[in-house]
């Protein structure tokens, strides 16, 4: 097989340059509705940054914003250098629910991207059949989407955003809808896949756990309008297991985490 | 036990279960045709018991005969009120599809044609029909009119209905890929919506045929609708019978077609669950 194809290749990171970046939108009453206060953040290539937060806090627009699918109120974002007006070419999309097309089979999913991008469908469907044997569906291209599990749909639809082999993986709340010991085997696969691939993603989560446990880097929002309160840099090695939550360090950043939500009264103690 | 007695009798369990599930299937798919005949022999033998005459309810089987001696007369007028259906459906379906995206993507395109449309929607369109006789003549035209007028707006109503049904989320995610609006349509939109336009043809179809028939009831000289109107004035009800019939399959077939397309054209979100 093509080594430039193969699904373990490793990915080239990009990085991310985000500069006081606003977005207000327009209620229906004409009132403005600041979704997110200036907020800058810059990531470099190869890092795996989980932003956690409230809901409504901005962190699902400032996805959004990056993702180019929203317009900005202000600021700058530049990905690989390149000021970002519409989706970038280098950046794939996880969303919280798998969106898969139920009229298209699974492989026919993957590669919608491809399709949409005008790329060769034939060479990157030996890449999309090795996705899938990674997120262990390899017999599972020719089904339906609702012959999956919800877990399994999760899984093609990041194998779609990774078939696009994007320097910059951009994931919302991916396990949100999934039951706890479903999400606990995609968060233990995830770490997996990413570290064979090693490009640069942005994780959106409302868990503290989920943050801690996948990334490099845990960026704390505050509630709206959202902007961010700290800037954690996680040194637990890699790969990390389910013993790993038990270490004191890993104990340790969730408490500075529930601290800041306690302060900032997301979490209130009784 | 052994470990084969013990697998051989799950074998019977499950062929046993399999079988009655047979059962099940085909007394289920008998039900109707049973009613049917049923229906029907009730017909067949209540029609002498009760000393009618073939002028007051002609027998099932007086009908049948009948549909074999006259067929070429009905056979012909068959024709032409098949051909005004399907014309009519035919422009119904094509501009109602259209006028559905246009008000879709054009917001005073909606504001503008939509409140008309549903205003049209509330006239009896039967009432049209001496009007469009003024208008189009005696001819096709209004026959073939009314088939797309009573036609034309389920598809519009479903087809909007389908291409707003849409989740957002599908939008986004393939913008996040990069695709314009005429991949997200014809990627997304369009096969999104299709169940419901499927849905909003077999509704017009069977309409179709109502308009057309209606046509031929206010002023015609060919089709099964005059046919049928001639014969109950010339007191011939098991003609009026026949033609009634053969509405009723045109009707029928129509609306089986427009399924076969459907099934291989969607895919059914049900089928695979």
């Amino acid at each position: 097989m093509n080594a430039l194809v193969g699904a373990t290749r490793k990915l080239k990171g990009v990085d991310v340059a985000i500069t006081n970046l606003t977005k207000i939108y327009q209620t229906r009453d004409g009132n403005d509705l600041r979704a997110l206060d200036p907020v800058s953040i810059a990531i470099t290539p190869g890092q795996f940054v989980a932003i956690v937060g409230p809901s409504g806090c901005g962190k699902s627009t400032l996805l959004s914003l990056v993702a180019g699918i929203s317009p900005r109120t202000s600021g700058t974002i530049l990905i690989d250098g390149q000021e970002v007006r519409r989706p970038h070419p280098k950046v794939g999309v996880v969303f919280q629910t798998d969106l898969l097309l139920y009229w298209r089979t699974v492989i026919d999913n993957i590669l919608l991207p491809i399709e949409i991008k005008g790329w060769d469908r034939t060479r990157y469907t030996a890449r999309a059949d090795d996705l899938l044997a990674q997120v262990g569906l390899g017999g599972f291209a020719q089904k339906f989407p609702s012959e999956l599990s919800g877990g399994m749909r999760q899984r093609v639809a990041i194998c779609r955003a990774l078939v696009q082999e994007p320097g910059l993986l951009l994931m919302d709340e991916p396990f949100g809808a999934l039951d706890a010991l479903t999400r606990e085997q995609m968060i233990s696969d995830l770490q997996t896949m990413w570290l064979s691939v090693k490009n640069t993603v942005m994780f959106i989560t409302h868990s503290i756990e989920e943050a801690v446990f996948l990334a490099d880097r845990v960026l704390v929002m505050s509630p709206r309008p959202g902007r961010i309160d700290i800037d954690l840099h996680i040194q637990i090695e890699r790969p990390r297991s389910w013993k790993s939550r038990l270490e004191s360090k890993f104990v340790e950043y969730m408490t500075q985490i529930h601290e800041i939500f306690e302060a900032r009264g997301v979490l209130t103690n009784s | 036990m052994t470990h084969t007695e013990i697998s051989d009798q799950k074998h019977q369990e499950r062929r046993q279960r399999r079988k009655r599930r047979n059962v099940r299937l085909l007394v289920e798919s008998l039900a109707a045709p049973t009613v049917a005949i049923i229906v029907l022999a009730l017909w067949q033998f209540g029609v002498p018991l009760l000393g009618l005459s073939a002028f007051i309810l002609p027998t099932p089987l007086q009908i049948v005969e009948r549909i074999g001696t006259d067929y070429r007369l009905l056979l012909n007028n068959t024709l032409v009120t098949l051909v005004e259906t399907l014309a009519g459906f035919a422009i119904a379906a094509v501009g109602g599809v259209i006028t559905a995206f246009a008000i879709f993507y054009s917001r005073l395109f909606e504001r503008a044609v939509y409140p008309l449309l549903v205003a049209m929607q509330t006239i009896p369109k039967v009432a049209l029909a001496p009007l469009l006789v003024l208008y189009l003549g005696y001819d096709f035209a209004p026959k073939c009119f009314l088939a797309f007028l009573l036609a034309y707006f389920p598809v519009v109503i479903a087809t909007v209905v389908g291409l707003k049904a849409l989740d957002k989320g599908m939008v986004d995610l393939v913008r996040s890929m990069g695709a314009n609006e005429w991949q997200t349509f014809i990627k997304i939109r369009l096969p999104a919506a299709l169940p419901n336009i499927f849905g909003g043809l077999k509704v017009a179809v069977s309409l179709a045929v109502i308009g057309a028939v209606i046509g031929e009831y206010v002023a015609a000289e060919r089709g099964l609708g005059y046919l049928q109107l001639q014969a109950s004035s010339q007191f011939d009800t098991t003609l009026s019978f026949a033609s009634l019939i053969i509405i009723a399959a045109i009707g029928v077939v129509t609306f089986w077609a427009i399924e076969l397309v459907e099934r291989r054209a969607v895919f059914q979100r049900e089928a695979a669950k």
